[in-house]
């Protein structure tokens, strides 16, 4: 789907860096293909490990750099969840310490140049999203039985406004991992073909200035949200999982 | 597909990011007019700032993604 633009402009198409590949070979794409979104999840993972395994394994009192990080990675989500979800919510730390982590490195590693996004694909994100989704609703229902069903019936509303607040957030608790999930990927996606848009017009002499530094611009801007991101992500977790410990209003 | 109406359709669902945008920067406004009239309390209140951008802004990723899927799914 290549755009040819007057001039040799825009000579790819911005949405092209999303597309599966496998990797090795070039075959259909089926259930156990080893594709471009594997590598590049497995890298990630690789890294997570890398700065856990690595930061923690010397455990000095005067920390070197990697340590430091993994310090400051691990109490920034161990106060999120304390502060969110409260003190009873700790044992549930490390599912959400190892959503963050492998978010944000997915984030980063897609804005090394050439490589791949694999949060950009809803495939990837919905898996994320709907697992916490189905931990929180199982969680919410084995913690508290049926008095969970006190999530949807608001009950410092009038009496009478009960039954449509009910439905209502009915609505919105079943919409919440399509939104969880598509926030990530939306946003990802988004920035990174406005990057690509911005590469395309770098090929066009007369904006080539403009163009180059609207990367560098944007290019900051998607590290930022890449951060943000997963941040809002993790944050959104820590808040289901409030709603599921404690589900009266 | 050159001039469908699927794409015009897809312009106009981007004028959703238009309306996130203005949420985003309801949130992010208000939060700063409190933040400076009492700043020991702003602080305690980023997580809700950000929650609050998330929720205004995923409306705004809705309207994006309904203008790819007319632009590449339909």
């Amino acid at each position: 789907m290549a755009t040819e633009a007057e001039g040799g402009g825009l000579v790819f198409h911005p949405m092209d860096q999303f597309i599966v590949k496998p990797l090795f070979g070039d075959g259909a794409v089926g259930m156990f293909t080893f594709t471009n979104v594997a590598l590049w999840l497995l890298l990630a993972v690789a890294c997570v490990v890398a700065l856990m395994v690595l930061g923690t394994s010397k455990r000095a009192t005067i920390p070197t750099r990697t340590q430091s990080v993994a310090e400051l990675a691990y109490g920034f989500i161990y106060k999120m969840v304390e502060d969110v979800t409260g003190k009873d919510a700790v044992k549930y730390f490390p599912y959400i310490f190892t959503l963050f982590m492998f978010i944000v490195f997915s984030n980063f590693l897609a804005l090394i140049p050439m490589s791949f996004s694999p949060t950009s694909h809803i495939a990837v994100t919905a898996i994320l999203g709907f697992g916490v989704f189905f931990a929180v609703t199982i969680l919410g229902f084995v913690k508290n039985g049926a008095g969970f069903l006190g999530l949807f019936w608001v009950s410092s509303a009038p009496l009478a406004l009960r039954p449509v607040l009910a439905i209502i957030e009915i609505i919105s608790y079943f919409v919440r991992p399509v939104s969880h999930s598509i926030r990530l990927a939306g946003n990802i996606m988004a920035g990174h073909a406005v990057l690509k848009v911005f590469a395309g017009f770098a090929a066009i002499t007369a904006v080539a200035p403009l163009a180059i530094f609207g990367i560098i611009g944007i290019y900051a801007l998607e590290v930022l949200v890449s951060f943000i991101q997963a941040y809002v992500f993790t944050i959104l977790t820590c808040v289901y999982l409030k709603d599921a410990l404690h589900p009266s209003h | 597909m050159e001039g469908d109406l699927a794409h015009i359709g897809a312009g106009l669902a981007a004028i959703g990011s238009g309306a996130a945008a203005i949420g985003v920067g309801n949130v992010a406004g208000n939060y700063l007019a409190g933040a400076l009239r009492n700043p020991s309390a702003a602080a305690s209140q980023t997580a809700t700032l950000f929650i609050g951008i998330a929720f205004a802004e995923a409306l705004g990723i809705f309207a994006f993604l309904v203008s790819l899927l007319l632009m590449f799914a339909v």
